[in-house]
């Protein structure tokens, strides 16, 4: 291993003796000294000016070791896997033949691949579009949209803690239970929609929401998704707008600022990081989306990527379907690398 | 100590240095397709008590799925088997998630010796076939059946289990234990009270039962939207029954322009009249469509559903006590048909395979024999009240009335019934394609035209996929 020389930084100065000198002893001290605590470690190597750099090095291995491994097994080595598979014709077998690019011109040439990406991709843009902009809204309300009261730059509506509770009960319920409920609620015959478009006199507008028709199925899909999501980003947002310190406020009241103007040069302007986190998180949860389409929608009607992918692996066709969530994983690198792009801003510190 | 000065910079650079390091764990860390090595197969000697060769004291592990039919009827199974092997444990297991649980000891090489490949999450049959991954059964075909060693056990199994386990060759991979019946099921009380009627055998006859029954405020037909493939159920034996097995055959061959041909057309031109004369009741989608279609047909708002023979089971929550559940055999649709009327879609279905690699191999071939035995049969017929594949079984036993007149529709097809391989072979062809395509079609968003075209191209496709096993006309 090569060791660093230069010189150290800090108060204390120790490695008065030269390197040379203790270069051709010190060999195996000092592989030694790798797994010694100091105390035990002799003078003469404690003294090198190397072992400054081991003893630091040492300490940052120490902690970041076993969560590395962790990661490394779980986390890296199945991408790198997934990423050799890709590139074979592995079916489930014993035997995985290297077939190079076949399974990406495969799915350059799948229809059925790019319906799928059309309504992945729709996700990806509408979804978090929508529930960013309510979730802002929301926590907007909760803590700056009510009335002036005595003493108070911003006051949320009356009842705003409630709704903060309120907001976030979707995102407690499991992901399946929320499409399975979903799942009754657009039922054409008995489903709670219909029956309450029927009761109110709205009989035109009832929909066979999940009976086919593609449009209407992407609609009823985004309408869930924005759904269990929207609280979620609520409680971010009321939590980083409640960062803002009380006297900014103040002074664009003074400034006879009212509320839609306090938004977008206060608010929005001061909370921008968080809300393009939530941006990037929302967005690969859209392009996911795969329990709640699994569940609750029916696979003639609308098929999502991760679907397709899950059915490929069903038929055993383990390669293409790596090789198409190699490409799913480029795509959420490429939304992210986009949204970190365009979103850029320079940071406002308070 | 304390000479530590650690910056997050440092850090940073030793945690990329460590991620750097992984691929080299990662070629450590063994892949998925590492292969187990070969183990040796319990064996004993072959007597004529024990034909197959069992090792006496050898346990066996069965993996069973754990849906509709529950495991009970397993479970018996295997207590034969202990009580014959005395020395011998069975390990039966029970789960939804039959994939996940064997695949990976299937590709390790550590399978267990009995499995129950069924379930939305089986394994691709003809997968494990083209990877070797399961065992030939014709030494058990071939064996003294357990009730009577002068007949063979392939002679006391009904027509097409034996042909459902074969991929285009003579060997046996797979092992049906339940009959299902597929057609269009009705209340016989009623055809004969409310609309004072016979079943229709001919398309016309249906068409105007099914004017009859708008008359009387009822829809003929309904069929779960959701799920809109179960028209295939309905529809099959009709392919054949216009196109005769010639047609058949080039669905399960992959043929050119096999959904293309005037069979294929008269059958979707005729479901084309029922729905523009609006007999059918639509309306149920979802996942949930099949019981709730199922419902309001037990509920009489129609007469027809499009079914297999497990909806007597299914549906028994909301079925009336004098419903008189009976399954027809689908109408001919003109005097020029190929196949009579009577021709019946009945696959056996709920499979097992004895894994290639299983360590008592012999036990798991001994167990189905059991399986296939007239007590296990009939107490798989108790259990699940499905269709046992042994040849008379059930024979003179009082059944429930949808089973019986599935037992009677058998009987009256007598060779011509029909399998609809190529939905076993390629799964996705039936299971996503047909769906979709179907779907359009009842939703009358797709002419015929467009319904064939449709089809063809995904029976194409499937041809041309390298990715699918093609199975050959032996």
């Amino acid at each position: 291993m090569k060791t660093e020389t230069r010189p150290a930084t800090g108060g204390q100065t120790s490695g008065k003796r030269p390197v040379g000198r203790t270069r051709a002893s010190g060999g195996a001290a000092f592989a030694l000294a790798v797994v010694l605590p100091p105390r035990f470690t002799p003078e003469r190597v404690r003294n090198d000016r190397r072992y400054r750099t081991l003893d630091k090095y040492r300490f940052i291995v120490g902690f970041l070791a076993l969560p590395l491994a962790f990661y490394a097994v779980f986390v890296i080595s199945p991408f790198l896997q997934a990423i050799y598979y890709s590139f074979t014709d592995w079916a489930g077998g014993a035997t995985a033949n290297f077939v190079g690019f076949d399974n990406y011109v495969k799915m350059w040439n799948d229809e059925r691949f790019w319906a799928s990406l059309q309504s992945s991709l729709l996700l990806l843009v509408v979804v978090p579009l929508v529930t960013l902009a309510l979730g802002i809204f929301f926590a907007y309300m909760i803590t700056a949209g009510g009335r002036h009261r005595r003493g108070q730059a911003v006051s949320g509506v009356a009842g705003s803690s409630l709704y903060k509770i309120v907001y976030f009960f979707p995102q407690v319920l499991s992901i399946a239970l929320i499409a399975v409920v979903w799942q009754q609620v657009y039922s054409s015959r008995s489903g709670l929609l219909n029956g309450l478009l029927g009761s109110v006199g709205l009989e035109g507008l009832e929909q066979r929401w999940l009976g086919g028709d593609y449009k209407l199925a992407l609609f009823s899909t985004m309408a869930v998704i924005a759904w269990s999501f929207v609280g979620f980003y609520v409680v971010l947002f009321s939590a980083a707008m409640g960062a803002i310190p009380k006297d900014i406020y103040e002074a664009a009241l003074l400034d006879g600022a009212g509320r839609a103007a306090t938004f977008f040069r206060v608010t929005l302007p001061l909370i921008w990081d968080t809300v393009r986190t939530g941006w990037i998180y929302m967005g690969i949860q859209a392009l996911d989306a795969f329990a709640v389409v699994l569940i609750m929608v029916p696979p003639h009607a609308l098929k999502v990527t991760p679907v397709y992918l899950y059915e490929r692996f069903r038929e055993g066709q383990f390669g293409y379907a790596t090789a198409i969530g190699v490409v799913l994983l480029v795509l959420s690198m490429v939304f992210t690398l986009i949204v970190m792009r365009i979103g850029r801003r320079d940071q406002i510190e308070y | 100590m304390g000479t530590n000065s650690v910056n997050r910079r440092d850090v940073v650079k030793a945690t990329a240095a460590g991620l750097l390091a992984v691929p080299a764990l990662g070629s450590l860390t063994s892949c998925a397709t590492g292969g187990g090595e070969d183990t040796k197969a319990e064996k004993g000697e072959k007597t004529d008590k024990n034909p197959l060769g069992v090792k006496k004291d050898a346990g066996l592990q069965v993996y069973v799925f754990n849906g509709g039919y529950d495991d009970k009827y397993a479970r018996f199974v295997s207590d034969m088997y202990e009580k014959q092997y005395t020395k011998a444990e069975v390990d039966q297991k029970r789960t939804e998630r039959i994939a996940t649980q064997v695949q990976p000891r299937i590709i390790k090489g550590d399978p267990p010796d009995v499995v129950n490949n069924s379930g939305a999450e089986m394994m691709s049959i003809s997968k494990l076939v083209k990877n070797k991954q399961v065992s030939d059964v014709t030494e058990l075909l071939d064996a003294p059946s357990w009730d009577d060693p002068d007949v063979k056990v392939r002679d006391t199994l009904v027509p097409g289990v034996v042909e459902m386990g074969q991929f285009g060759g003579d060997a046996c991979y797979q092992l049906n234990i339940a009959q299902t019946v597929y057609g269009i099921w009705y209340s016989d009380r009623m055809l004969r009270d409310t609309l004072e009627a016979e079943y229709p055998k001919t398309w016309d006859d249906m068409l105007a039962l099914c004017k009859k029954a708008k008359k009387k405020g009822l829809h003929g037909w309904t069929y779960p939207a959701g799920h809109p493939r179960y028209m295939f159920f309905s529809m099959y034996a009709m392919f054949g029954q216009a196109g005769g097995r010639k047609q058949l055959d080039a669905f399960d061959y992959l043929e050119p322009n096999a959904w293309k041909t005037d069979a294929v057309k008269q059958v979707f031109e005729a479901y084309e009249e029922l729905l523009a004369k609006k007999y059918v009741l639509t309306g149920f989608d979802g996942k949930n469509a099949h019981i709730e279609a199922q419902t309001a047909w037990t509920k009489g708002k129609a007469v027809f559903i499009p079914d297999g023979s497990w909806v007597e089971n299914e549906a028994k929550d909301t079925t009336p006590k004098d419903f008189g559940m009976r399954v027809g055999a689908t109408p001919s649709l003109d005097k020029g048909d190929a196949m009579p009327f009577g021709t019946l879609y009945a696959p056996p279905g709920e499979p097992y395979i004895i894994p290639a690699k299983a360590s008592n191999r012999q036990g798991g071939l001994e167990w189905m024999r059991m399986m296939y035995s007239k007590k296990a049969a009939v107490n798989l017929f108790h259990e699940v009240s499905s269709m046992p594949v042994v040849k008379g079984a059930i024979d003179g036993m009082k059944l429930p009335p949808g089973v019986e007149s599935a037992q009677q529709a058998v009987k009256a097809a007598g060779d011509n019934i029909v399998i609809a391989f190529f939905k076993e072979w390629y799964a996705d062809l039936w299971r996503v394609d047909f769906d979709a395509v179907v779907g359009k079609f009842m939703n009358g968003e797709t002419s015929v035209k467009e319904a064939m075209n449709a089809m063809q191209k995904a029976a194409d496709r499937t041809a041309e996929d390298p990715d699918v096993t093609k199975i050959k006309k032996s």
